[in-house]
Formats: structure tokens, sequence, C-alpha cells
């Protein structure tokens, strides 16, 4: 039985350009208080444009209303669990939206003189510091954009590093149940790149490891806990081996959300990770960023660090840009600021002590939600689950049913799928992530809903096969969208046209 | 729960980490604050900032009425707190919003594909660099001097260990514009694209038509790059370009000290395999009913690991948002007029003034203090509250007497007459202060 | 299934060896554990391929696969036809759609090359 969701109407809405016409607008300027310039003259007829062809008309009620029915369309954390393993989607605290709108700081130009930017500057030291306690580590930076921007600037710092010490070293070693972005990366970054398998628990194999490193690694990338939601037990080991060969260590933090206030990677052997802020610290996903992928280091790192760095001059803070060793500038400004300001807002409202008891809470829930799943799932590896779980589809691939129907069968029952596929080392994996914003009774009702699942795969497959059935659209063809792609809206021909 | 799990304490949910990585204290941040205690202290910290001063700052970031509807749209929580349109069922709201958000860029840029946006304008030069040398199988970027100074920046940074050598180019002296001679002269068969600005970062409008003319005589790409967004709804949109790479802040994107924006790359139908980013394409149900979805991704990150187009994985779904809600209400006539007041108020700004150079100019133009430092000249605008323009000394020494000042729509006349009076009359002490 | 006067690789490509001259393909099982072909890159007129080295990609919604060259040589065709009909290779990939057309510069390599047979049982049936 599906408990959580009924059925309700939702509206349907053409594209704004369909819904366009002449004359209409959804604006107002006010008067010009200075002559109005003849733009051919000024600029040179060459560069004037013409109209912007097909572009929208239309009143500002109509943009509420085209916006506001598209945006019943989608599901979002504030309609109820969303369990997308090592995508940390928990609640986003509205507090941090609306001090991120404060006037003072939304408003804050980034080349307004130093003296009149100390407040953006304090925001951002403090988050720096916070960020350095949280992780253990020596040196935090706030300017890459998102975790694969901070991931190319942790490998960059790595390959500075070697540089300095005379040799770039060649190659960086990942895992095989690390995420797509790490490989990207090294490559990006000069490396290539090694992978290495997972043993039977899915964790690293210590002894192959041991035999591959030598003075052509230039570091690992490894992500802890690891995609199956397993601690890197052996962590401490590993790092001996890379640093006894004068390798660096990269932990991915994507799922630091299971590690706060309960160790650090600074204090297991890390040298450089990066942070995704809209993971652990809260901030919105908004439908696919923006995010902030902030990066720390250790002491030796630091010196490479991007400019321009923080610095305290007689209680004022000043932007250093006089970096010798800097790798440079990952993007323009400081970093996405209005997303630290968020960030920062989630650690102050927790505090210490609130940032480990979320911890425990996201590792029960996880671990709430694998031991009633147990009996209807096959659980991927048996070693002790952190703040995610995976199971395979192993048993439902029997009768025919894989992770991908499931999880369009979660649909039906008012929920976002979990994680589908991923990660690759697990045969048709779910890979599932409640966090510590979700109640028991909305923990029940997900748990319900799978094992309803489970049960219609036994006793009506075709259901799950079919599923979704509830929503505004079924399943979609990707292959067509992908044979012939239709990336913006043409205005259809006219039929005078046509009848040529 | 814990009786579920089989667990006596919480402490027992991570008895699988060693005992000797356990942090055996708690953490140094402070107690949790209530959400007044928050509120407040932001609030306080905003009010160290320069707050509601007149501002003349352009260079990269702009002041541009955000209408309120903007706000009203993205605070709705199914855009807000949604992920990734992976599940196309349950996310034809975002995954719709980046269809029209796609077609837009391509109205305004003139180009036929645009990806669902990247970090920002500064990433996305690398990122069309990279495309462009994957496109023309060369190595060597050729940027213009006058392309915003962090932009090269960030280029640089990218491109150091990729193989990919970055040779700038000069601009000219006298126009501002970029120096097409050098340009020939620099360009050779092992040239993969010519990266150029338009309006520049002197607020010069660019010759795209000759630039791309020049390149691709020698088979390289042109890139054009824009800061200044609002000003594709007056100038003639670079069609002559093979890919642009562009900043849409003046889209109603909050300044926010530098961040979150939003970037774009569009380019030419036949580069579309080698455009990195998320591309949202249009396609039917199993009912036939028109749907969108995430396509082409066998060239990302995910699916081709280490020989993708780029590591990015996100866009910046919320922002390109913010873009298409305010593109949406100023809509054809609208961006136009917008712009337009922006080219008024600027031309007012800039009158009788010693302008460096003698191009054509949109919102912004380099003006000399006339034998002043340009902190002097700010100096005297601070003490009457107004923040000035951009020296220009720290990027060009050749140009330190000089500062990048903008006008918008939100520039009134009497700050602007203020701004006038003091450049003209700046006293040569006032920096000494 | 496999015809006859074919060869095939342990990479799922089948090579049609006529004189000095040979047709390239993907086998029908390549494209059957592919699923629905939504693109295929294949290299220019001209270039010089080696046996065992990447000659071009087939894509579906979410996987992409190599082609290796089966045979080494230098490219005299390819078959443009598959750029807007991607789904042939689906529909007929032993026949109409053969990937490129090559001139061989080591034709004993066609030697290490698996026979019908030998890929029918490599594959299964």
């Amino acid at each position: 039985m599906i408990r959580k969701v009924s059925r309700h109407i939702t509206q349907n809405e053409p594209l704004l350009f369909e819904s366009s016409s002449p004359g209409k607008k959804g604006y107002q300027l006010p008067d010009l208080d200075v002559p109005a310039v003849d733009p051919a003259e000024a600029l040179g007829a060459e560069n004037v444009r013409g109209e912007i062809e097909d572009f929208p008309e239309v009143s500002e009620v109509e943009v509420v209303r085209h916006f506001t029915r598209l945006s019943t369309w989608n599901y979002g954390i504030d309609l109820g669990l969303f369990p997308l393993g090592s995508c940390t989607m928990k609640y986003n605290p509205r507090v941090n939206e609306a001090v991120a709108r404060t006037e003072g700081l939304l408003w804050a130009h980034p080349y307004q003189p130093e003296a009149l930017s100390q407040g953006a500057m304090e925001i951002i030291a403090r988050l720096e510091a916070a960020l350095a306690e949280i992780t253990g580590m020596d040196a935090v930076t706030l300017q890459p954009a998102a975790g694969a921007h901070g991931e190319m600037t942790g490998i960059m710092l790595i390959r500075a590093y070697h540089e300095s010490k005379g040799n770039p070293r060649k190659k960086i070693l990942i895992p095989d149940s690390a995420h797509g972005t790490n490989p990207a990366t090294a490559t990006m970054v000069g490396y290539t790149v090694q992978n290495i398998k997972s043993n039977d628990r899915g964790m690293v194999d210590v002894e192959s490891l041991a035999s591959i490193v030598d003075e052509d690694v230039a570091g690992l990338m490894v992500t802890n806990p690891n995609t199956v939601g397993v601690f890197e037990g052996d962590i401490v080991r590993i790092a001996g081996i890379l640093h006894e060969k004068g390798a660096q260590v990269y932990m991915d933090g994507a799922n630091m959300n299971a590690l706060v206030g309960i160790t650090r990677p600074g204090d297991f052997g890390i040298d450089v990770m990066h942070l995704n802020l809209h993971k652990t610290f809260s901030t919105p996903h908004g439908g696919g960023g923006p995010g902030a992928g902030p990066v720390a280091v250790k002491s030796h790192l630091e010196p490479f660090l991007p400019i321009p760095r923080l610095r305290s001059e007689n209680d004022q803070w000043r932007w250093d840009y006089d970096r010798p060793q800097t790798i440079g500038r990952v993007r323009a400004f400081y970093g996405n600021f209005g997303v630290l300001v968020r960030a920062l807002a989630y650690i102050m409202a927790h505090g210490g002590e609130g940032l480990r008891n979320a911890t425990l809470d996201a590792l029960l829930n996880a671990n709430y939600i694998r031991k009633l799943l147990e009996p209807y799932y096959q659980i991927a590896y048996q070693a002790p689950s952190m703040h995610e779980c995976v199971f395979s589809d192993d048993r439902q691939a029997k009768r025919g049913v894989r992770t991908g129907d499931i999880a369009k069968r979660l649909i039906d029952y008012g929920f976002h799928p979990y994680t589908v596929s991923f990660p690759l080392i697990v045969r048709g994996a779910m890979m599932i992530e409640p966090t510590e914003t979700e109640s028991k009774a909305e923990l029940d009702l997900f748990v319900d809903a799978l094992i309803s699942i489970a049960k219609e795969v036994e006793e009506n497959p075709e259901l799950v096969l079919k599923a979704p059935h509830s929503t505004r659209i079924s399943r979609v063809d990707e292959v067509t969208a992908a044979r012939k792609p239709i990336l913006r809206w043409k205005p259809a021909p006219k039929a005078s046209q046509a009848a040529d | 729960m814990l009786a579920v799990c089989g667990l006596q304490s919480l402490e027992e949910l991570y008895r699988q980490l060693p005992p000797d990585v356990l942090l055996d204290r708690p953490l140094a941040i402070e107690p949790g604050k209530s959400e007044y205690e928050i509120v407040e202290y932001f609030r306080a910290r905003g009010a160290e900032n320069a707050n509601g001063y007149p501002s003349f700052l352009g260079g990269g970031v702009y002041y541009h009425y955000r209408p309120v509807v903007v706000d009203t749209v993205v605070s709705r929580g199914e855009f807000l707190t949604s992920y990734t349109p992976y599940q196309p069922e349950i996310a034809q709201g975002t995954l719709t919003t980046i269809f029209e958000f796609q077609t837009m860029i391509c109205q305004l840029t003139g180009m036929d594909a645009a990806n669902a946006s990247m970090y920002d304008g500064s990433s996305a030069v690398p990122e069309a660099a990279m495309m462009a040398v994957r496109i023309t199988g060369r190595n060597k970027t050729l940027v213009a001097q006058n392309v915003h100074p962090e932009y090269r920046q960030v280029l640089r940074t990218y491109a150091m260990h990729q193989g990919m050598p970055i040779e700038e180019f000069a601009f000219d002296q006298a126009a501002g514009a970029a120096d097409l001679e050098d340009l020939e002269r620099r360009l050779d068969a092992d040239t993969a694209a010519v990266i150029i600005q338009t309006p520049n970062f002197f607020g010069v409008i660019e010759n795209v038509k000759a630039a791309a003319e020049l390149a691709h005589k020698q088979g390289a790409l042109l890139i054009v790059v824009f800061t200044e967004a609002v000003s594709l709804g007056l100038l003639e949109p670079p069609r002559d370009a093979d890919i642009v790479a562009g900043e849409l802040q003046s889209f109603a994107i909050p300044p926010s000290y530098g961040g979150p924006f939003a970037g774009i790359l569009a380019t030419r139908e036949k580069y579309l395999r080698q455009l990195p980013g998320r591309l949202v394409g249009e396609t039917k149900d199993s009912e036939g009913r028109r749907a969108f979805c995430l396509t082409l991704s066998t060239r990302e990150q995910h699916i081709r690991r280490e020989k993708a187009t780029s590591n990015i994985c996100t866009n910046q779904a919320l922002i390109a948002l913010m873009a298409t809600v305010f593109l949406s209400l100023y809509g054809k006539r609208g961006l136009r007029e917008l712009a337009e007041q922006n080219l008024a108020k600027a031309h007012y700004l800039a009158k009788d003034m010693k302008r460096r150079f003698s191009g054509p100019f949109f919102n912004e133009f380099v003006v000399q203090c006339n034998g002043r430092t340009p902190e002097a000249v700010n100096e005297a605008l601070l003490q009457r509250k107004i923040i000035g323009g951009l020296p220009l000394g720290r990027w060009y020494p050749s140009l330190a007497d000089c500062m990048l000042l903008c006008a918008t729509e939100m520039s009134r006349r009497e700050h602007m007459n203020t701004v006038r009076e003091v450049l003209q009359n700046v006293p040569e002490a006032a920096h000494v202060r | 299934m496999y015809p006859e006067n074919y060869r095939y690789t342990k990479e799922h490509e089948w090579v049609l060896v006529e004189g000095d001259r040979g047709t390239i393909g993907i086998t029908f099982h390549a494209q059957k554990e592919l699923g629905d072909i939504v693109y295929v890159d294949l290299p220019k007129v001209g270039t010089v391929v080696e046996q065992g080295k990447a000659l071009g990609s087939v894509e579906s919604v979410k996987a992409v696969s190599d082609i290796y060259a089966p045979v080494s040589g230098e490219i005299l065709e390819v078959n443009t036809a598959l750029a807007d009909a991607p789904e042939k290779l689906n529909e007929d990939p032993h026949g109409e759609a053969w990937l490129v057309k090559i001139r061989l510069s080591h034709p004993d390599e066609v030697k290490d090359l698996l026979s019908a047979a030998d890929y029918q049982s490599y594959v299964g049936s």
C-alpha cells in the first residue's frame, strides 16, 4: 500500500516561447535621468543587433505562474526523504538562505576596497578556521566552486609540491570504487591514472597497493568512507605506504558527513582533501548547483594554495597576492561566497557538539535502514556501514527486475530514488544515504515502500518494470534524445513555408 | 532505532574505526547558536562592508537591479532543494527551465547549442580552450591582453599541465581593442584558439568578424568571451565565433562578493560532441508526450572517466534559473531598453572625461586621472560615500594612472555628477589623509 | 549468425578481407551488449591505424566503447551514413552498418584473428 502520497492535479504549461505574445512585458524601468544615446551613433551601426528573434514576451503574472507550475513537477528535499547515496541530500535550513541575502553581503562587490569588505573577509576567515578544525588540516582555500573543481585544485597542489622537489612524478592511483571525477581530474592535471582493485570487503587491498607504490606515484586519491559506505580501516597503513615513497594522499571528501566530530582526515594521514559544502554543510543543491569545494591541506602544501590568501595585518584582513609558489587561480574572485555564508551559518547553528550529533544520527539512520532491508535485498558487503548502505539487485534480477526499475517504482511511493548503478564495482547497485535530518517516521515509510516493492517483484514484476505509473510523464526515450539531439526550442515552421 | 540495529549506544555505530584515529575531544567550535544570534552575526558582518554606497565598479561584476520575482521563484523548495535531474519523471521542472535557458543563450549569442551552465565565466574560458584543442588537434591558445586579467590567470592554471601553451597578444594602445596585427603575426599552424572578449576588460567593443577571419584563415577557432551579459541586448551577437564563453552575473545574479555566478558555453552544431558540461534535450515519454532529459552524457566524467571532455559534473542550475527568470521578465523589448539605459548612463558619465581609449564602449570605460593616482580619486570619492572605479595598475603597470569606471541603470545622475566633478578636481593631497 | 568469411577479434570487431582491402565492423554480440547505439565516432579517411589500437568509438545512452582496429592499415573510406542513422548498427551490424574500409599494411595479421566458429564459441551462443 502506498502511504506517503496521493494523486493530485498538476497544471500543464507550455514553454515560455510558446506562450509569448508581442508587446507583453514583465518589467518596468525608471525613466532615464540622463539624455538618451543613439546606439548606432555611439557604437557604430555594424555593432548594433536587430531584434532578438523569438525571445519571450510575457507578463509578470505569467512568469510567476510559469515557473510555479514547472516547480510542481519537481521533487525536492522539502517534499521528503531524498536518499541519493553519496550526495548527502539533507534538509537545507532556511536561516542560511536569509543570511546569505543580508544586504551588505549580497551586494558586496569583489573589488570594493578591502577596508569596506572586512565583514565578508571575516566570514571567509572564520569558515576557513572552522573547516580546518573539522578536518584536522592546517590551511583551507575556499576558492574552488564545486567538488570536482576542488579535486583539480588538490591534485595541482600535489603536483606543485612534487615539482618543488624536482620531479612531478607520473601517476595517480585510484581505487575502482571511486567517483568518475577522480580519474577525469587526474588526467586534467597531466597524470596517468592507475586503477587499483578493491578487495572482497569493498576496501583498498593494502598488499597489492604496497606492491605498486613507487617513486613514479604522485599520490593516491581515496574516498573515505569509500563509495560503498565502508570506512577504510587500514587508512593509516595506506597513508604510510604512500608517504614512505614520498607520495601524497588525497581524500575525496564526498562522504565527510560520516566523519565530522568523530575522526579527522588530518589525524589519519591525509595530506590534502576537498569538502562539498553542498553535501556535508547543508547548502542547497538547487537542481544541480551552485556548490562549493573548499580544499584543506597540511602545512607542507600551504605555499602552493591558490591566490589570493587572506592575511591579518594590524587587525585588518588583507588579500595577499604575493605568493611565489602558488598554483595560480582556479576561478576569478574568492569563491562561491554566497555558498560559504550558508555553510558558516550551518556550522554556527550546530556548534562542535551539534555537528558530532548530526554525524551520529546520519550513521544511525543508515544502519537502521540497512537492518530493516537486509531480509529483502542483498547487501553488497558485510562490512559495517557508515552513513550509507549499498545493496545489489541480485535477488530481484532473478525476476528480471533491475535496480533502475526498483528506483522508478519508488517514485510511485512518493520518494526520490536512491543512487542507481553506482559504485560500478557492485552489480546492480542500490546506494542509500538517508542523512541525519530524517525522522524515524519518514524512514519507516521508506523502508515499507522498499519492502512492498520487493513483494511486488515476486508477485507482479510487470508493475515494477513499467513504473512509474503516477507521474506526469512515464519513462522517457533517452535513445532518441541522444541520437537526434534537440537542445533548444525552435518555432514551428510557418504554414505558408510548409506549403512551399 | 538502536535496538533494531542491535546496538547499545550511538558510539557503537563507529566501532569499526581504529581507536587510534578517533577524535578524543570535542571539536573546538563554539556551541550552537539560535537563529536570532546567527541573523545578528551576519547582519553585523554586512554592516562592516560598504553597505548602500553608490558604486562605479564593474570589471566582471556589475550592479543591476534584481526584479523581486527572481527570488520568489528560486526560493521555491522544489527548485531550491532538488538535485541534478537524473530522474526525469520527477525533475521536469528543472529540466524544462534548463531547456529554456539553453534556448535563450542560443538566441542571445547566435550560437546553435549551449550547455546547462558552467561554474562561472572565468572557468568557462579554459573549458572553451580545451574544447578547441580537442577539435583542432592543435595545442596553442592565443589570448588578448585585454581579456579579464583574472580570467587569463584561471586559463593559465588550467592549461599548465595539459600541454597547452598560452600566449598573449597585445591590445591597440590607442583604441583599446585587440591588436589584430599582433594577432596575425602570432597565429600559426599550431594555434588551436584565439580568445578575445567583447566588450573587453576596458569596456571597448571588439571587431569579432575581423578576428574570426584571421583565426579561421589559419585553421584556428575563435572563442569570444563576455563578462557584461546585458550588452547582448544591444550588441551584434558574436555569430562569427566558434565558441562563446561568458558570465551571466548581470542577469539578476547578486554580486555576493564574487559568487556564486553562472558561466555559459555555447558553440556551433558541428562541435556539439566536444562541449563539456550538462545538456538537456527534448524527447518523448513512452506515451508520446513531450518530455526533457539530460542527454549526450557519454561526454561526461561519470561514464568516460579519464577520457571525459572535462571533470566538471555540476552546473549552476539555480543561478541559471535566476538568469532565466530575469530574461523572461525583461523579454525581447526589456533587455534592449535595459541595455540602452546602460549605454546612456555610461556615456553621460564619460562626457568630458579624459578617456584612455578611443574605441566604442558600452557601459564601462577607462579614464585617466589627470596626473593623479586612481587611489587618490577613489579616496576623495569615498569621503563622499561613493565607491569609485577600479584602478588598473595591479594588472597593467602602463595604466597605473587609469581606472575602469562602470555605469548601469542603477547609477544616478547626481552621483555621476559627483564622480565627474571629483575626477576633474581632485586635490593632490587627497590620498595622503 | 557470424559470417564464415569474416575474421573476428576478442574485442568484438570483424573484418572482411578481399585482397589488400578490408571492411571493418562490430559484431552482433557487441551491439547487443551495448544496447541502443546513439553515436559512432569514426576516423578520417587517410588515418593510419595500428592493429589493436582504438580507431573510434561507439556510444549507447550510458556507455562508450572503443573500437579496436582488427588489422593495421590506412583508412580508405568511412560509412558516413551511420552519422545520421546509428541505429543501423543495431539492425545490421554485419552488413549495411560496416564502419570503415581499410588498405591492409600487414595482411599477415589476419592470421591472429578468430574464425567465425571460434568467435561463436568465445561469446557463447
